[in-house]
């Protein structure tokens, strides 16, 4: 009993129940349902037990199915270049700029603060900047820029990155911030010792040095994108799709199959690209 | 000091203005939520009064937000406690190779990167068909502790791989038993990480909408009921509602980052006593 108590396998296994417990329970169980109700048909009110590939035939049959999914892999690549772009600035500043720990830890606190409030409330705050009499419109006509309100502000596939680089440019800046925290400022010197200019340095030293940030950073931004359904509807004021979208209209239509063979479809394009993002980092040792 | 270069300034712009992008909104809803009775949802301000405010303390304009914001602050410290424990023995287990730890590490890999969605789907399917209710304390709990343990673990990652095991070492070797150290080691000297951990659980409990939306069942949360307001209320009370939730998120992460900040105080008071004994 004592070696058996003693033994690795044994204390890991007592330590990791609980997690193994809940995600199999919340995570592993939802999902091979999800699975397995796909191949189920639904009548107007209720979901029928069958192994019908009927939904994947709809699915996979939809011109709007190819155009939804496009849409979605368009607003994943445009939110995640603008996302990389700014959380790489940003970090950079805070990493090799800003000289005192104390304003370090002070200015990153107030780039990662909003990550804890509500999203919903974000994304309602944008409101009276974007709307037909809004903020951005007064303020453009009162500087003379236009004469007409813009009317694509609000509402439209602009509204809709706009939101998402705001709830997720954190995602970028807080693992890109650590990996170049531990960059060995040394070798910073060295580059300019040899002569690198200030941006050889940034492009030549840095950047790769920072890859498995960015990579961490891209896997959060590309799958809350792509996953995210609440967004789209609410920023776009319910006239642009993607596929987090048909898989909620479904849902509300109590079209569980449908929406159960649309999402098994959207996780294996996730888990692809994260596979595929995953082969380049290893995540547990940057930590 | 040598001079700061001229990118600096540049970046420093950049950063200024980030930080507008990130606050502007959240503080224009703010400045808007005092609108006078006759104002709408964008500026002009039309008077300045509290009349939004008084709105969302009567039933009929808002609904029973006050019920919704119960059942999110109840859940978001169930999930906090849960977190906290089980991401602290989930860390701890990952500190030695077990056999299936590397299976383990990737099902939660898969738990931050799988679509909230798609688990509020699967939990209540589960639920509809074993003919259980769903519930925001039993289904809703659930489904969102997948998206805080992730979170938690990862900080429980970051916080082993700078752990140093010297002082575990000198502790077995002055006879304490395993859970002696880990009693009065370990967990004290991890003590103000939890504290994230702990802000971690609550607030992403207390702000999530997804993995809730279909598994909280006939009550509300209130992330649910804001998002309910949206489609119906046009009146700056939901700006109200808004600012308020913000000042109450902007006062649980102020006691969290002093309780860290009181704590590394008393450490650094009570100081080491390193070679005080001789």
């Amino acid at each position: 009993m004592e070696r058996i108590l003693k033994s690795p396998n044994v204390t890991g296994w007592l330590l990791a129940a609980p997690l193994t417990l809940v995600l199999a329970a919340f995570l592993v169980l939802p999902i091979v349902m999800i699975v397995i109700v796909s191949f189920w048909t639904a009548t107007d009110f209720s979901i029928v037990p069958a192994f019908s590939w009927e939904n994947y035939a709809f699915l996979f049959g939809s011109e709007v199915t190819y155009r939804v999914f496009l849409n979605t892999f368009k607003y994943a690549a445009i939110t995640w270049a603008v996302t990389l772009v700014l959380g790489f600035t940003v970090a950079y500043f805070l990493a090799f700029h800003v000289r005192s720990q104390t304003w370090q830890t002070a200015l990153f606190l107030l780039c990662t603060i909003p990550f804890w409030t509500s999203n919903i409330i974000r994304m309602i705050s944008w409101i009276p900047f974007l709307g037909r009499n809004g903020i951005a419109n007064s303020t453009l006509i009162s500087l003379g820029v236009i004469d007409e309100p813009l009317e694509w502000l609000l509402f439209s596939d602009f509204s809709v990155i706009l939101a998402f680089v705001h709830l997720y440019t954190l995602f970028m800046v807080v693992p890109i911030f650590n990996t170049m925290m531990r960059i060995d400022r040394s070798l910073l010197e060295a580059a300019s010792d040899a002569g690198a200019s200030g941006f050889q340095t940034l492009w030549n030293v840095i950047l790769p040095l920072t890859r498995p940030g960015i990579m961490i950073g891209s896997i959060f931004v590309i799958t809350l994108v792509m996953g995210d359904f609440i967004t789209v509807r609410f920023m776009s004021g319910s006239q642009a799709a993607n596929v987090g979208r048909l898989i909620s209209n479904d849902i509300a239509l109590l079209q569980y199959p449908s929406a159960s063979a649309t999402a098994v479809v959207l996780l294996a394009t996730v888990l692809l690209t994260i596979g595929i993002l995953l082969r380049l980092v290893d995540i547990r040792k940057e930590l | 000091m040598e001079p700061r270069p001229r990118s600096f300034y540049i970046l420093a712009a950049v950063f200024g203005l980030f930080l507008l992008f990130l606050y502007g909104p959240t503080i224009t809803i703010a400045i808007l939520s005092f609108q006078g009775p006759e104002g709408g949802l964008t500026f002009p301000m039309r008077g300045v009064s509290l009349h939004w405010f008084r709105d969302l303390f009567q039933e009929q304009a808002v609904g029973d937000i006050w019920g919704a914001f119960g059942r999110s602050l109840v859940l978001g410290l169930l999930v906090m406690a849960t977190t906290v424990t089980v991401s602290v023995m989930g860390g701890l287990a990952f500190r030695k190779r077990f056999a299936g730890s590397a299976l383990l590490f990737q099902l939660v890999v898969a738990s931050l990167v799988i679509p909230s969605i798609l688990v509020s789907l699967g939990v209540g399917l589960i639920f509809s068909q074993a003919g259980l209710p769903v519930h925001w304390a039993s289904s809703g709990f659930g489904a969102q502790l997948t998206w805080t343990l992730p979170f938690g673990l990862l900080i429980m990652f970051a916080v082993f791989n700078r752990f140093n095991p010297a002082y575990e070492e000198a502790a077995r070797d002055q006879g304490a038993s395993a859970w002696q150290t880990i009693r009065h080691v370990v967990l004290p000297i991890i003590a103000p990480s939890l504290i994230g951990v702990a802000l971690f659980g609550f607030t992403l409990s207390y702000d999530e909408f997804a993995r809730t939306l279909l598994t909280a069942g006939s009550h509300n949360t209130l992330p649910l009921e804001i998002y309910g307001m949206t489609t119906n209320v046009t009146t700056p009370v939901i700006f109200a509602l808004g600012t308020l939730t913000t000042v109450f998120s902007f006062a649980v992460i102020g006691l969290f980052l002093v309780t860290v900040w009181a704590l590394g105080r008393r450490r650094a008071r009570a100081g080491s006593d390193a070679g005080k004994g001789v």
